[in-house]
């Protein structure tokens, strides 16, 4: 068994002259909750598309579950779950249309499938609306689903990009109970968000500015080093130094 | 083999469940079939000419009869000069001018060289071509009918038959000249076509716009597994339609089903992965369904303009016949026609049916090779 669920080491991705990463290295134990903060455009979605091998990195190493992300991409999709951004199940089938999906596509079998949906439907509390088309859910549901659907296939590690992003505060709080709950049964929480509040919750936190980590530590161990009351003052000192523009 | 299984189900559960698209999908070949068939037509309808009259004879009067008995020309207007029938030409109103020189009916009875002029509107050329040659068949027989009254009512004179080669032209494989016949096959190629074309192509690129192929991708899914689960579902649709349009082609129209059906579905399984191919690769190279809609509506004029639907290939230049010989369309309408019409088998469209696999391999290979799951 392997005790670290993400390493990197130097990890960088160009597009053109621009370079989004930075030469970014770390490590994520297994089980760790880690926050992944950073401004808009600080290069946090580039470094998690290579991390989940949607884009190729242009130097540095990384690998995620113990595969390397330039050899065994593939090896990395079975052993990951992602929740994008960007809301991105099928709106034109149902909640449970999705699960079985998604389920099937990860490999769980015909027969199990069935109880695997109720058993998602149960957690999310969508069985109400199980049978309509996840197009009318409000966004909250929907984020719920979409977690739910990350995990669904019992991954090693799970990438969440921003999953509490424009979702009510108890929709929120519900969704760290779950991230803290996955977290205990060993998987890995690799997690961005533009939260403060959240950021505290976090087992260790790293905050990004220019496409550089600037900053890695326990919440606790980040406010002592920058002798601030919350990550939130950490963040607002550390981001006023980026040069590149927001947006 | 499962994952396959569960991609079709979902394309199958999305395709059904689009209420705009779906009628669409299934009216297609019935919809296409009539209004191409009925309206673009060849045949000769209800020509509206003018008669110059300035001969004012027994065989003036028995010219414009013979033409409007055939029922493809209508006598507008008789007229005395060719200025006023030019006008009636130039504001539309008639496709023809028929100049009944003065002198014209003594000219005839008296066995001497009798002519009229024939002005016809030729902006539509083809039109123009069969309006001349039915108004030629038509002269042709007043010629022999009344020449044969003629000679009939002089019997002192010594009856002298013309001896002349006469054409008894006989129209194979499409007797009646037909031009449903000619179209029918056709046309269900096109239908076909616009299916493979632009339905799987275009259903990739909605998923990149929407973004749901991003979380495909960070599934095990291989490409293979997802370039089947996107082709299958519309390649039996695809079938389907052609199937119906098939029977109406059959039973609607009457068209003569010489060959076997077993040969044109077999070389339409292989058509359509070539035209779905083509589609996959169009969502390969563009980022959006509008992109993709017109480059895929560009290829399919082409398609049709250089596949012998309309015009025959044979009549075009020689660079355009070269270009045909990529045109998969070209391939299959040849052999829809030669199947349907002829009767041909497998050992007369065999190298056709290689090329057009050929095409698919080609074409295949090239866009599951282009797709990618992890950008570069």
């Amino acid at each position: 068994m392997y005790d670290v669920a993400i390493k990197t080491e130097g990890l960088t991705r160009r597009f053109g002259d621009f370079t989004a990463v930075d030469q970014i290295s770390f490590e994520v134990k297994k089980g760790e909750i880690f926050g992944f903060l950073g401004a808009n455009g600080a290069g946090k979605t580039t470094a998690m598309r290579m991390l989940t091998g949607l884009l190729m990195p242009t130097e540095g190493q990384a690998e995620v579950a113990g595969f390397d992300v330039y050899k065994q991409a593939e090896s990395i999709k079975k052993s990951i779950g992602y929740m994008s951004q960007k809301f991105s199940l099928y709106n034109d089938l149902t909640a449970e249309e999705n699960i079985r999906f998604y389920g099937g596509v990860y490999g769980i079998g015909r027969n199990e499938l069935p109880q695997k949906t109720d058993e998602v439907i149960d957690s999310v509390g969508l069985q109400s609306v199980r049978k309509k088309p996840v197009e009318s859910l409000p966004l909250g549901w929907k984020q719920k689903l979409a977690f739910s659907i990350s995990i669904l296939h019992q991954p090693k590690v799970v990438f969440l990009d921003e999953p509490t992003g424009g979702v009510d505060p108890v929709i929120r709080r519900q969704f760290w109970e779950k991230i803290y709950e996955i977290a205990d049964r060993g998987i890995t929480v690799f997690v961005t968000t533009h939260y403060m509040d959240e950021a505290e919750y976090c087992d260790r936190v790293s905050i990004m500015v220019d496409g550089k980590i600037e900053a890695l530590d326990t919440p606790k161990g980040l406010k002592q080093s920058f002798s601030c009351d919350s990550i939130e003052e950490v963040f607002i000192q550390l981001a006023r130094s980026a040069e590149r523009g927001q947006g | 083999m499962n994952t396959i299984r569960f991609l079709l189900e979902k394309e199958f559960l999305q395709i059904f469940r689009n209420k705009s698209m779906l009628p669409i999908l299934f009216l297609m070949p019935v919809v296409q079939l009539l209004v191409l068939s009925f309206a673009a037509t060849y045949e000769l309808k209800e020509v509206d000419f003018v008669m110059v009259d300035q001969d004012r004879s027994e065989v003036s009067r028995q010219l414009a009869a013979e033409f409007q008995s055939t029922g493809y020309f209508t006598l507008h207007d008789v007229v005395s000069n060719m200025e006023e029938a030019k006008q009636m030409m130039d504001a539309g109103k008639v496709g023809m001018i028929m100049h009944l020189p003065p002198g014209l009916s003594s000219d005839f009875y008296s066995g001497q060289h009798a002519s009229i002029q024939l002005s016809v509107d030729a902006v539509d050329g083809t039109q123009a071509g069969l309006i001349q040659s039915y108004s030629a068949s038509i002269i042709n027989d007043f010629n022999q009918q009344h020449r044969a009254d003629l000679e009939m009512s002089l019997p002192n004179k010594p009856v002298h038959q013309a001896k002349t080669i006469n054409l008894v032209p006989q129209n194979w494989y499409n007797p009646e000249l037909d031009y449903i016949t000619f179209m029918v096959p056709g046309i269900l190629v096109v239908l076909v076509s616009m299916i493979g074309l632009f339905l799987s192509g275009m259903n990739i690129v909605r998923e990149q716009e929407i973004g749901t192929i991003e979380q495909l991708n960070v599934t095990p899914i291989t490409k293979t597994q997802f370039m089947i689960g996107k082709l299958l579902p519309f390649w039996v649709i695809g079938m389907f339609d052609l199937l119906i349009g098939l029977a109406l082609a059959r039973y609607g129209f009457d068209i003569p089903f010489l060959g076997s059906l077993a040969t044109i579905l077999v070389v339409a399984g292989i058509f359509l992965i070539v035209v779905q191919a083509l589609g996959l690769f169009i969502s390969t190279v563009t980022g959006t369904q509008q992109q993709a809609m017109f480059i895929a509506w560009f290829m399919m004029v082409i398609f049709i303009l250089l596949g012998g639907l309309f015009t025959p290939i044979e009549s075009m230049p020689g660079w355009a016949q070269d270009l045909t010989l990529a045109n998969p369309v070209a391939y299959f309408i040849r052999i829809m026609r030669m199947v349907l019409l002829k009767g041909a088998g497998w050992e007369e469209i065999a190298w056709m049916v290689l090329v057009l696999s050929g095409f698919a391999s080609l074409l295949l290979l090239l866009s599951i090779n282009r797709y990618k799951k992890t950008a570069g």
